[in-house]
């Protein structure tokens, strides 16, 4: 079960908590893996851990030229992608009333827009295949909303209606689309919570633990495998029972 | 018929699974040969390979009978 052998896959964020874990679960299971961020030192870190089977594709998702020059970049080292994770993310917190133009776009540019046209870059080369599998990394905020994460909440909620969208479009090629939305997972992006926060959220947690970044990593594994063939247009929640949807 | 002619009958017969004898130039890929939105976009997809061309969007939305993507080939080649 969850064999990736043969199949080609590009994650972006690889550099974070997340993105790196789910680039080492894929490779695991036999998957060649393109990882994607824009710290080069890093993507090299990781790319030897891994050994084999790994290329290193920098990006900054922020810069159009860039983005457009990614799947291109993913192609060539990998010969095709068949399994595209949009793990890539950022956060722009703020007060909504306080929100600057440059804290929302910059969050909106990342998350979402680089999602869309990695998807639509990658998309072609799967119909005629007739086989691909999309996953993006959402949160539970898309669904919940978030006091001054206004912009962050409106990226992820967006993933969601994308993906529900472009699945409906494709389903019939054997291409799925589906999200996962993480709940408080322990990474560099929460490392900056305080020992009180930490604290107050896990109090909703039932698990009453944060969640690791493995926890994300074994959805995505099922989610690009031939068994989950099924499954589209849905988002896995992973949040320790957080929400309940 | 031309080469490309058959070549684009071939394409078509193939990728939508219908009979030959419907594929006639005034045939629309939709109406009358029962594609999809996706079926178009994917027939586009096969000229382009078939014939080693590009087809821009905006000339693939102008692609919509057998005789349209005929004339556009044969253009293109000419
Ligand atoms: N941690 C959580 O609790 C949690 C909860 C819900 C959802 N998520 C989502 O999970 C995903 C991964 O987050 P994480 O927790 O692993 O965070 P992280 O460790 O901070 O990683 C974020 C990743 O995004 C990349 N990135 C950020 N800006 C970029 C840009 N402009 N261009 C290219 N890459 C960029 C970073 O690459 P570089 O550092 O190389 O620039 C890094 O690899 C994100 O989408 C996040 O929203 C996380």
């Amino acid at each position: 079960m969850f064999n990736l052998t043969g199949k080609s896959a590009l994650v972006t964020g690889a550099t974070g908590g997340i993105g790196g874990a789910v680039a080492k679960a894929l490779h695991a299971q036999g998957a060649q893996v393109a990882i994607s961020g824009t710290r080069r030192e890093a993507l090299e870190a990781l790319a030897t851990e891994l050994g084999n089977r790994v290329h290193i594709v920098p990006a900054n998702l922020s810069d159009r030229d860039s983005v457009e020059a990614l799947i291109p970049a993913a192609e060539a080292a990998l010969g095709q992608v068949d399994i595209l994770v949009n793990n890539a993310g950022v956060t722009r917190d703020n007060l909504f009333m306080r929100m600057k133009d440059e804290e929302w776009e910059t969050v909106l540019r990342v998350n979402l827009e680089a999602a869309f046209r990695l998807s639509r870059a990658v998309i072609k080369g799967m119909m005629k295949r007739r086989w691909g599998r999309i996953v993006s990394v959402t949160s539970v905020i898309g669904t919940t909303g978030n006091a001054g994460q206004a912009n962050y909440a409106a990226s992820k909620a967006g993933l969601i209606g994308m993906s529900k969208s472009l699945a409906q479009e494709v389903a019939s090629r054997n291409i799925t689309v589906n999200c996962i939305a993480p709940g408080f997972i322990a990474t560099p992006m929460t490392d900056v919570l305080n020992e009180k926060q930490r604290e107050g959220i896990l109090t909703k947690v039932p698990m009453a633990r944060l969640g690791t970044p493995e926890d994300i990593a074994a959805a995505a594994v099922y989610l690009a495998s031939d068994e989950a063939a099924y499954l589209t247009g849905q988002t896995l929640h992973i949040n320790g029972g957080m929400t309940m949807i | 018929m031309s080469d490309i002619a058959d070549r684009v009958k071939k394409i078509v017969v193939e990728h939508l699974g219908v009979e030959p004898e419907k594929v006639i130039d005034s045939a629309n890929f939709i109406d009358d040969l029962g594609a999809d939105s996706l079926d178009t976009v994917e027939l586009v997809m096969a000229f382009e390979e078939e014939f080693s061309v590009e087809i821009p969007d905006d000339a693939a939305e102008t692609i919509r009978t057998v005789g349209d993507a005929v004339s556009f080939l044969e253009k293109k080649a000419a």
